[in-house]
């Protein structure tokens, strides 16, 4: 058999790493590098991808994946293939709390239809848009994995479960406050 | 009889600490195993007379799958976890992570043990955030106890395990797709063969179990196989962790023995919500073919009964549908999700997937054509068993499901124009 599995390959690499990013950010993806095997750097691609867009206010752009792809010895489109791959990757500016509301079968049955209506009447946008003062994203996601709390969604890392109408304005109004600063 | 095996610790205070999971005889299996050198054929065999079938949805024998590393092979050879948990309808494995993240552990350790491997991953789906944190915090408080990495327990034996977190797409639970996720591509399943048994993650010998297969093989070293095998039934040994959900009073994880009657399952779960009546169950996942209330509460919750009434135990996620449901516009849902999941690389799953999301989405909005049923039949049986992964299939078989066994409401959408269910 002539199986072959090796990294991609990238002749142009680039020395001054140092000069990418900053050295916390440097520290979480070498981090992430450390797991796998010496030659597999690439292997990180997907943390890097999301530690510079979370540092990035939640979006990637080309030049952030292609300093990824300096970073991690990757050719650039390897970079791209992935970033568009993978539903947690933003390619365009979103805002500042993305809220993934699950709508698969479970939390549909549940009633999120109810909690995709309110959202959109409160933040006067349609799933998949951002309101104007850059706050919410509404973002319509597959199940997330917690179809015992439908419905469900999803704001940053944080679960919200057993959604009311009364429970999502209570969501929003602590986000809102949150903003104050 | 529940909660015997990876939800042991549930009814402790902060069940997920170490001290929690070895005051219910956590770790004693591992520590067993370094001390005595117990071989790894025994092992194996151990797990072989368990009937542990895995978790992940296919059922496929644990022990069996075990046995085809070539364990002589020199090199890495490693231990991979299925934590991506994306078949709608499953929760199970977010709950093992929380609530009994050692027991994952110590049966991924007991894996690279029997197979010669000294690295595990554990691919976790990137939405699980809080799960990956108590995961991560699991495996310090192990490396801290001697229990993980060098020289375990002063045994000669090394083992670490990382996480690699996921990225948000469906087909990555797909065994190959994940290997090929972790390697820092795009997730598209590869042809097989070859098997991950023989060139598996950076095309090494690799075993890709899931969560809860894992998480079960402690206590079937630590109780002995046919003490796990006697908790369920003939071809369905053990017990098993059910997410069950929909229109019931109270969803949520139980683990009970395999072939318990549904009935008793929706019991548990608290009934009916509502009051309203039960009209169809996916019993095993979005992609199980669903069946109506008269057939499944008459079934018992193991792989063969589940199978003879032409549905499959899958991932063992149970949704319960009531009779205010329509049913087409479920399978539209259905439909769309398996189409947004595609990877593409296949015809028959790229295009196919998109003709049944289309032609059933247009029967749901009063567009539907006569001639639309057929056309559904047709388009199945042009994916199944024609691609590369089983997404293909499990796309096409809701859709064959759905139409066998509620033709009449998909035709009354069609001549009506209108919803049988609501009259919408
Ligand atoms: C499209 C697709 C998605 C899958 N998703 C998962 C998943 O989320 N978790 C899982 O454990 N197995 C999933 N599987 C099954 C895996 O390919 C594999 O069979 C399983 O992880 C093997 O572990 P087990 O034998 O312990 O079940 C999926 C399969 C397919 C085809
Ligand atoms: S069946 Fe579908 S998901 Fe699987 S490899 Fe083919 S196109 Fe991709
Ligand atoms: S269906 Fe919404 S979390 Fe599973």
């Amino acid at each position: 058999m002539s199986l072959r599995c090796e990294p991609w390959a990238r002749t142009d690499k680039r020395e001054d790493k140092e000069n990418l990013f900053s050295p916390e950010i440097r520290a979480e993806i070498d981090q992430w590098v450390a797991k796998y095997p010496d030659e597999w750097k690439q292997s990180a691609v997907m943390a890097a991808l999301r530690i510079v867009q979370d540092d990035n206010g939640g979006y990637l752009t080309q030049e952030l994946m292609d300093k990824v792809a300096d970073y991690l010895d990757m050719p650039p489109i390897a970079v791209y293939e992935v970033a568009t791959f993978y539903s947690m990757f933003e390619l365009s500016e979103v805002g500042r709390h993305k809220i993934c509301v699950c709508t698969n079968v479970s939390c549909m049955i549940c009633g999120s239809e109810n909690i995709v209506e309110h959202l959109e009447k409160r933040l006067g946008i349609k799933m998949g848009q951002t309101t104007e003062d850059g706050r919410f994203t509404l973002k319509e996601v597959e199940c997330l994995g917690a179809c015992g709390g439908a419905p469900m969604f999803q704001i940053g890392k944080q679960y919200y479960e057993n959604l009311t109408p009364e429970l999502v304005d209570s969501i929003l109004d602590s986000l809102e406050q949150d903003n104050g600063e | 009889m529940a909660n015997e095996v990876c939800l042991r610790t549930l009814h402790l205070d902060r069940p997920w600490l170490l001290s929690s999971y070895e005051s219910e005889g956590g770790y004693e299996a591992l520590r067993k195993i370094l001390k005595e050198k117990i071989s790894q054929e025994e092992i194996i065999e151990t797990v072989k007379t368990s009937g542990l079938r895995g978790r992940g949805g296919a059922g496929f024998p644990t022990g069996l799958k075990w046995s085809f590393i070539n364990r002589s092979a020199p090199g890495e050879k490693y231990i991979v976890c299925n934590s991506d948990e994306g078949e709608p309808g499953t929760f199970k494995d977010r709950d093992i992570l929380r609530y009994n993240p050692h027991a994952l552990i110590e049966g991924m350790i007991i894996a690279g043990y029997a197979i010669g491997g000294t690295a595990g991953y554990n691919y976790i789906r990137g939405e699980f955030w809080e799960p990956y944190e108590r995961f991560e915090a699991a495996l310090e408080e192990a490396r801290e106890a001697g229990l993980l990495g060098e020289n375990i327990l002063g045994s000669g034996f090394s083992f670490d395990i990382h996480t690699h977190l996921g990225g948000g797409a469906y087909v990555c639970g797909e065994e190959t797709a994940l290997l090929e996720s972790i390697e820092g591509k795009k997730g598209q399943p590869r042809f097989k063969p070859p098997f991950p048994a023989m060139f598996g993650l950076y095309g090494r010998p690799t075993i890709i179990n899931n969560t809860e297969s894992l998480a079960s093989i402690p206590d079937i070293i630590r109780q002995g196989g046919e003490w796990f095998r006697d908790l369920g039934v003939e071809n369905s040994g053990g017990s098993k962790l059910f997410s069950i959900s929909g229109n019931i009073n109270n969803p949520g994880v139980f683990e009970i023995p395999m072939g318990t009657p549904f009935s008793e399952l929706l019991g548990m779960a608290g009934g009916m919500k509502d009051g309203y009546k039960l009209k169809a169950v996916i019993p095993g996942g979005s992609s199980a073919p669903v069946l109506p209330a008269e057939v499944m509460m008459d079934l018992n919750m193991d792989y063969d009964s589940i199978a003879k009434a032409g549905s499959m135990l899958g991932s063992g996620a149970v949704i319960v549908i009531d009779d205010r449901q329509c049913m087409v516009k479920l399978l539209d849902r259905i439909s769309y999700f398996y189409y947004e999941e595609s990877c593409g690389q296949c015809t028959p799953c790229r295009e196919g997937t998109g003709w049944m999301h289309r032609v059933v989405h247009r029967i749901e909005n009063g567009e539907g054509r006569p001639e639309d049923m057929d056309l559904l039949d047709d388009v199945t049986q042009r994916i199944m068993g024609r691609t590369i992964c089983a997404l293909g299939d499990a796309a096409a078989m809701p859709v064959a499901a759905f139409i066998q066994h509620f033709r009449e409401e998909f035709q009354y959408h069609i001549d009506h124009k209108k919803c049988m269910v609501g009259g919408r």
